[in-house]
């Protein structure tokens, strides 16, 4: 797990080889990362992967089989959640329905034994770092979802938390107010430079939002990274396949060294790569099994066969899509891909069942270890798509 | 204007011809009920209902989908209004005016009505203990369904899992037996020979639960203890089902956030579980607290002399005396009473704005 080192300033959080087993099964394997002041720390993964396990295991809800949790270097792992100073925003923000907006934030500093002085200020403070200053009265049924939203951010900001632990904080919105509340919720981190762990399955709000990104699969922390790290180099055929859309094309070794190498593609044609474009785990013996990783974004096509190296294809279906247009095409194999081109492209030779060719620049494609499940572009098959959600 | 379009005009408004229509039924059920009219009167009455009745309906034949859209909340509550206007409105006018009857001779055989004001004296003044015991022991066994319903309801809606339903049944399952025949029961088990008594004996707790009051001479059956018990037991279900109700709307996740936000489980439980319980345990408290106040079952069964609640002196008075105006003017002091008391408690407990 070649991850980026935390940013300077030390660790909040530092989870030491925690498993957490419910009977037979584990929920989460070995889990050992920091995660560093001021960061913005996601851990994206499909349903099930262990991603909220972990998180309650840092709020105190869940205590780990075995392993250590330790904030701000303490061994909390036996803590229970009422003595961690770490606040939780919930899934659907569990604000307290009885109590008003305001009542709702000072929870926490009254329960702290807070002077009421300083209550007050606190409050009107976080009122206005979420901009719900107006709406101090009102109930939370009273409020709208993203008011809601930002109440339940308020009142876990409010305590000053060592971090702040977001669970899917944005599922619960519809798809315009959720990217506003993106953009919002990393302004509101920037101003009280808290560090915020943020747990989602979906990768758009990862990317857009994260300093890094701890990927997961199956209780098991696959790649931690930055987004471009984790998009550019992922670390495993899940994460090449969960973060984004790719065209995963198994290929095999022909000879590799320090500089480069070359490889046949699965059903034919070549591709060489620059060493750097190559995952260490990649054995360059020759006949070794290995996956070629070309995103939608990178292929280029043409109604002629470029100079260099390129793959021929039957055009099957094109999606326009504005600003862009999908191109799925048929290999020689039989293998789908999909190309992503600009929108405003003049692609006159683009129709269904017309013969192109793909092509790529030097430094898109990744080599990864091994075959994929299912080759060709990840979009097309529904039911990898469905598994991997 | 001639009839034809005077109807039509009526018929314009549909909602008012609707609610009239109700209304004058009301009323006609009442001046049946009551006996403001009789005889020939009574038939007249009669056939003017039936009239409007059927004027109505003309009216909804000739109205347009409109009109029967307009009328048909006024047509679903007749059956009902009706019904309650001369089963309970009825009656309760002739209990108005009989609390107000004396007989003017020892010759009568009925009271008439003679604005005898001092009825309701008597019933204050000669039925003050009772009053004050039935009160007395519909708070403390309100109280105790309370202390033992929240629990319950409790472990039923957070800890019941699957068995939820089942442990629901359960609750309910003694109405499936006569409420009589739940409080004879009642009596065998507190008898002098029966278990209870024979346990608190073996355990040597006879002298305890004496000087507690709960035990009289080595007795539990015929105390006041066994009164409460008994309306404790009778009343629990109609605590339990409303708290459980509340409880189980609770997101659990609150108790989580609140433990997240530095409070203890039992701080958590203070502060967010039972103020969202209120709704459920204000439902409960009247729903026991009203019924056991006129309770008199569970007095005459399991009580003794000095237990009689005044359910079973309204009973006495109407059964056995034949005095119908005490007894009706008793039935209107305890109206009135429980009426005042459930808006004084409504008015500190209730708790609308979570509804």
């Amino acid at each position: 797990m070649g991850g980026a080192a935390p940013p300077a300033g030390g660790d909040v959080i530092r989870l030491d080889q925690v498993r957490k087993q419910y009977g037979s099964f584990v929920a989460v394997d070995n889990a050992d990362f920091s995660i560093g002041r001021g960061e913005f720390f996601a851990m994206l993964g499909p349903s099930g992967c262990g991603k909220t396990t972990t998180l309650k295991m840092i709020a105190g809800f869940e205590q780990p089989t075995s392993g250590r949790v330790l904030l701000e270097g303490v061994d909390v792992s036996a803590v229970p959640p009422y003595k961690r100073n770490v606040n939780t925003v919930f899934q659907q923000y569990a604000l307290f329905p009885h109590m008003t907006v305001a009542d709702n934030i000072a929870f926490g500093p009254r329960s702290k034994k807070i002077a009421d002085a300083e209550i007050k200020k606190r409050v009107g403070d976080m009122l206005d770092v979420v901009r719900l200053s107006e709406f101090a009265n009102r109930r939370p049924a009273q409020l709208s979802g993203g008011q809601q939203q930002r109440v339940a951010l308020a009142r876990a900001l409010v305590n000053y938390p060592s971090a702040l632990l977001l669970d899917e904080p944005l599922a619960a919105l519809d798809l315009k107010l959720r990217e506003a509340m993106q953009i919002e919720l990393k302004r509101i981190q920037r101003e009280v430079e808290i560090t915020f762990v943020f747990v989602t399955h979906d990768q758009g709000e990862a990317l857009t939002m994260s300093d890094r990104i701890a990927v997961m699969s199956q209780g098991v922390v696959e790649q931690i990274g930055s987004a471009t790290d984790i998009y550019k180099r992922p670390q495993s055929l899940f994460v090449a396949g969960f973060i984004g859309s790719a065209n995963l094309l198994p290929a095999v070794v022909v000879q590799g060294d320090s500089a480069g190498a070359a490889f046949d593609f699965w059903g034919g044609g070549r591709i060489t790569v620059k060493s750097d474009h190559v995952n260490a785990a990649v054995a360059l013996t020759a006949g070794e099994q290995v996956t070629v990783m070309l995103r939608p974004e990178h292929l280029h096509v043409t109604g002629t066969q470029p100079a260099g190296e390129s793959l021929a294809a039957t055009v099957t279906d094109i999606v326009f899509q504005g600003a862009s247009v999908r191109i799925v095409a048929r290999l020689a194999n039989g293998t789908e891909v999909t190309a992503v081109v600009a929108g405003d492209a003049d692609l006159p030779f683009l129709r269904p069942d017309s013969s192109v060719w793909l092509s790529w620049n030097p430094d898109a494609p990744y080599v990864l270890d091994g075959w994929p499940s299912v080759a060709g572009a990840t979009t097309t098959n529904v039911d990898s798509i469905e598994a991997s959600l | 204007m001639n009839p034809t379009t005077r109807l039509a005009t009526v018929a314009s408004q549909p909602e008012r011809v609707g609610l009239g229509v109700m209304l004058a039924l009301a009323l006609g059920a009442v001046a049946l009920g009551a006996k403001w009219v009789s005889g020939p009167g009574a038939a007249v009455v009669a056939a003017l209902m039936l009239a409007a009745v059927i004027g109505l309906i003309w009216v909804a034949f000739v109205g347009g989908l409109e009109t029967r859209r307009a009328l048909a909340p006024y047509g679903l509550l007749k059956p009902g209004v009706l019904w309650l206007s001369l089963f309970f409105l009825a009656p309760l006018w002739s209990m108005v005016v009989m609390s107000l009857s004396s007989k003017q001779s020892r010759f009568d055989f009925f009271p008439s009505f003679s604005w005898e004001w001092d009825n309701y004296r008597t019933a204050l003044t000669d039925f003050r203990p009772q009053f004050l015991r039935s009160f007395g022991y519909a708070a403390i066994a309100t109280l105790l369904t309370i202390l033992i319903g929240f629990p319950l309801a409790y472990v039923i809606a957070f800890r019941g899992g699957k068995y939820r339903n089942i442990l629901l049944g359960l609750v309910v399952v003694p109405f499936f037996t006569s409420y009589l025949i739940r409080t004879l029961a009642w009596g065998n088990i507190l008898a002098d020979e029966g278990p209870v008594v024979s346990i608190f004996d073996n355990l040597g707790l006879t002298g305890v639960l004496e000087s507690l009051n709960i035990m009289d001479n080595g007795k539990l059956l015929n105390t006041p203890a066994a009164v409460i018990g008994g309306l404790t037991y009778n009343f629990l279900p109609f605590m339990v089902l409303p708290i459980y109700v509340s409880l189980e709307k609770i997101d659990p996740r609150l108790v989580d956030a609140a433990m997240d936000l530095y409070s203890s489980a039992s701080a958590a439980f203070r502060k967010i579980v039972v103020p969202l319980a209120l709704p459920g345990i204000f439902a409960g408290s009247l729903l026991v607290f009203i019924p056991a106040a006129g309770d008199f079952v569970n007095a005459q069964f399991l009580g003794n002399p000095q237990t009689t609640m005044i359910g079973n002196s309204i009973q006495d008075q109407f059964l056995r005396q034949l005095n119908y105006p005490v007894a009706s003017a008793m039935s209107f002091v305890l109206m009135f009473i429980i009426t005042v008391a459930v808006l004084v408690y409504t008015k500190f407990m209730g708790t609308e704005d979570l509804a």
